[in-house]
């Protein structure tokens, strides 16, 4: 009888989300109209500015936010044709893929001319951010060793001191984070050097990761003494940990990841998505970062020619990696290179 | 006198319709041909494109480990994404199953090389598939790659292009249309200069049309000619005839008069004595009719080859009073010219005074006895002016100037020998030098005025 019950309820629950959800949170508001629906793959904290300042602006607004991993959007959108109105996530290739895929709705507006053809695709597709991808070292595990610049130094650095680095290297586990596999195959087509950076990271017995933030942790506790591919901006937003860690954008090339918001084809509110969206293009593209945008400040040159940036660029070149035959080829290449000691 | 002649269409507007018709046929089929052209690299660029990206990824498909795989190279799907932003799908299959990509992507002709415009997920797609045979486990597999985009880039293309095509073929047609008026009204000039040639010509001028005109009109100007000379040659035999009879009838005239003078002198009776002054009345009429018949005849010739001059109007007029002074004395009529300064005009001395003896004849034979006829010089900026005035009956009142048709005489002249030609002559003469005739009634008593103005 017990049995039954817990069954009625899964089987209640089920419609409403089968997507796996990690936090769920109404930002209220006096005298609500209307509610806005985002899902996204942001932490609430980190996203919370930027929906009070479109609360000011929008009183009668009240926002449903709802965090979940980059693989649940896709799940949410496309398989359970859950009724956001709004989707933000990091993963540029899902996001790419749901607007490939026709599930999402065009947006254009008087704002949507500011964001440059790099920064946005099809119409549909709209970065708000730059993150890149940083190197972060702990200057305490370092000792009086040179802190490495680039790939190359960081490669002759392990070489050289094998034992100092000997299970104190931290880089993504690409099987479970959808964001370290993106900056991992950008980095593999960008250059070779990764490949070897992998080999010599393996070779270590590097320690993989699931988050940024638990990697940037355990380079602060001195766990680890280096961590590769973090998030800088979730680096830099640790004011906490002021001298404990050094972030370092590699001066060969830069991934640069730029999160992006479309308007799910579901949406039940576009005209709200499409309002927040305006509000996300309007404080990211701007010169003038305002006070409530929580990421690093914009470059809207996309780093310039003469620039280590190399923002990852959105359209369809980004389905390649989401292919099956794809990834399973390069995760075992990665496994390859990463995990001697599993393959052997 | 013109008889009204039936227009049967326009050239020149016709003209104008063809070639403005088809200057708009050819811009619309230059439109359809640029349009047609650009649709057909459009969709040869789009199917390049996609027929590189499949070969792309059809190198990549490899046998490995008795199975079926494929590394996509990245470049294989990104260079689709540098042209336009459209929407990319591709498949990858082996013989009947997808090894990856959208399972439900329409390949055209499985196991060849294909093109195909479907709908695929709510939009018109341009599919390309290449296949291949791969050995796997000694057994061949046929491969096949399937890559589709969406056509909006294209469309766009198209849409541009069409535009230009547009603006393109209406130009075409404003600078045709343009060129087909200059073309008309040049292919009309030929035309119009003949037809001002020939409406532009006196009543007299029956030469030949002799300024050269196109090839095309050759035919019809020496028709012309031609005809126009045959009208001169029976112009001229029915005045030499005239003029024939005339002179023939008027020395047996001369004589019938003579012979009648002699008879009046020998009979007594007076009704006799009445018809013989009758019959001298009738021949002298007659005879005067025949004159003025040559003189016509001269005139018209005279007018033809008009020869001028440098002549004095007033020196000339003093000649014919004189003339005629005779003549009018035998009436009782004082024949007076005004006092003045020489009168200097170009002009056929003997075509001038011929008018002027008309004239005079004419003001002495319809005043009454003693009376006066009197001539007045005028001289004036453009020319001079001999006013002739009497103290007769004057001119009918009425429009226009009928008295000088020839043979067309006043109806209040009836009792009077006259020929009706006196008038016309003068006429034609002084509108032959390029002067005017014109007539008016004595404002201060009886009596009628003409007055002949010559350019100087």
């Amino acid at each position: 009888m017990r049995f039954a019950v817990l069954s009625i309820l899964i089987l209640l629950a089920a419609p409403l989300a089968a997507f796996e959800i990690e936090d769920e949170t109404l930002f209220d508001v006096a005298d609500p109209r209307r509610t806005l629906r985002v899902i996204s793959t942001a932490d609430t904290d980190l996203f919370a500015p930027l929906i009070t300042a479109f609360q000011a602006e929008y009183p009668r607004v009240a926002v449903a936010y709802t965090t979940v991993s980059s693989a649940e959007v896709m799940t949410a959108l496309a398989e359970e044709r859950a009724p956001f109105d709004l989707a933000v996530s990091s993963a540029m290739d899902l996001q790419t893929k749901l607007a490939n895929d026709g599930h999402t709705r065009p947006h254009n507006s008087a704002l949507t001319g500011r964001v440059p053809d790099w920064g946005k695709w099809r119409d549909h597709v709209f970065a708000f951010t730059q993150e890149p991808a940083a190197i972060v070292i702990s200057p305490q595990a370092f000792g009086g060793l040179p802190v490495p610049r680039s790939r190359q130094d960081l490669i002759a650095l392990l070489r050289e001191h094998p034992d100092r680095f000997r299970g104190r290297v931290g880089t993504y586990d690409v099987r479970l984070s959808g964001l370290g596999y993106l900056f991992a195959t950008q980095d593999a087509r960008m250059s070779e050097t990764y490949w070897r950076l992998a080999e010599v990271m393996g070779s270590l017995d590097a320690r993989l990761y699931c988050c940024s933030g638990s990697m940037i942790d355990d380079v602060a506790s001195g766990r680890i003494a280096v961590a590769y591919n973090v998030l800088g901006s979730y680096a830099a937003a640790r004011e906490d940990l002021e001298g404990q860690i050094e972030i370092i954008e590699p001066e060969d090339f830069t991934t640069v990841m730029l999160r992006t918001a479309v308007i799910p084809a579901t949406a039940e509110a576009p005209d709200l998505g499409a309002l927040f969206l305006d509000h996300l293009i309007e404080t990211a593209w701007t010169d003038t970062p305002a006070a409530a945008y929580p990421f690093p400040p914009m470059a809207v040159d996309g780093g310039g020619a003469g620039s280590a940036l190399r923002p990852i660029p959105l359209g369809p070149g980004l389905l390649v990696f989401l292919d099956r035959l794809k990834r399973s080829r390069f995760l075992e290449a990665w496994g390859d290179a990463m995990l001697p000691v599993e393959g052997q | 006198m013109t008889q009204a002649v039936e227009a049967s269409g326009s050239i020149r507007r016709r003209l104008t319709v063809e070639l403005v018709g088809s200057a708009a046929v050819l811009a619309a089929v230059l439109f359809l041909l640029v349009q047609n052209f650009a649709r057909q690299v459009a969709e040869e660029s789009q199917d390049n494109i996609l027929t590189a990206s499949v070969s792309a990824i059809l190198e990549s498909v490899s046998a490995r480990d008795g199975d079926i795989t494929a590394d996509i190279p990245y470049a294989a799907l990104s260079m689709l994404g540098t042209v336009s932003d459209d929407r990319v799908f591709y498949r990858i299959g082996a013989d009947d199953r997808v090894l990856t990509g959208y399972d439900d992507l329409p390949v055209p002709d499985p196991g060849g090389r294909g093109f195909l415009t479907a709908d695929y997920k709510g939009e018109s797609v341009r599919i390309v598939s290449a296949s291949r045979t791969l050995s796997v486990q000694g057994r061949p597999v046929s491969v096949t790659v399937t890559v589709a985009q969406t056509r909006n880039g294209q469309a766009q293309t198209l849409a541009r292009i069409s535009r230009n095509a547009l603006l393109l073929g209406i130009g075409f047609f404003v600078v045709a249309v343009a060129i087909a008026l200059l073309t008309t009204r040049s292919s009309m000039r030929p035309l119009e200069d003949l037809t001002g040639a020939v409406s532009r010509r006196g009543p007299q001028d029956l030469r030949p049309v002799t300024s050269p005109v196109p090839a095309e009109m050759v035919p019809l100007v020496r028709s012309l000619n031609s005809f126009i000379g045959r009208l001169r040659t029976s112009l001229s035999r029915s005045e030499d005839f005239i003029a024939e009879a005339a002179h023939r009838v008027r020395t047996p005239l001369a004589t019938v008069r003579a012979q009648a003078e002699v008879a009046l002198r020998r009979v007594e009776r007076p009704e006799n004595r009445a018809s013989l002054k009758e019959m001298i009345r009738a021949i002298d009429e007659s005879s005067r009719a025949a004159g003025q018949l040559l003189d016509h005849a001269m005139v018209t010739f005279r007018t033809d080859h008009l020869e001028r001059t440098h002549l004095d109007l007033r020196a000339l007029a003093g000649e014919m009073v004189e003339r005629l002074r005779p003549l009018a004395e035998l009436k009782d009529i004082r024949l007076t010219l005004a006092e003045g300064p020489s009168a200097p005009i170009e002009g056929d001395p003997i075509l001038i005074q011929n008018a002027v003896r008309n004239i005079l004849d004419n003001a002495i034979k319809y005043s009454p006895e003693d009376s006066r006829v009197r001539l007045v010089m005028r001289q004036e900026p453009g020319g001079s002016t001999l006013k002739v005035t009497d103290e007769g009956g004057g001119f009918p009142e009425g429009p226009g100037d009928p008295l000088t048709e020839r043979f067309v005489r006043g109806p209040n002249v009836a009792s009077t020998i006259g020929s009706g030609l006196g008038l016309t002559i003068a006429k034609e003469v002084v509108e032959a030098h390029g002067g005017r005739l014109t007539f008016c009634n004595n404002a201060e008593g009886p009596g009628a005025c003409v007055s002949l103005s010559f350019p100087s």
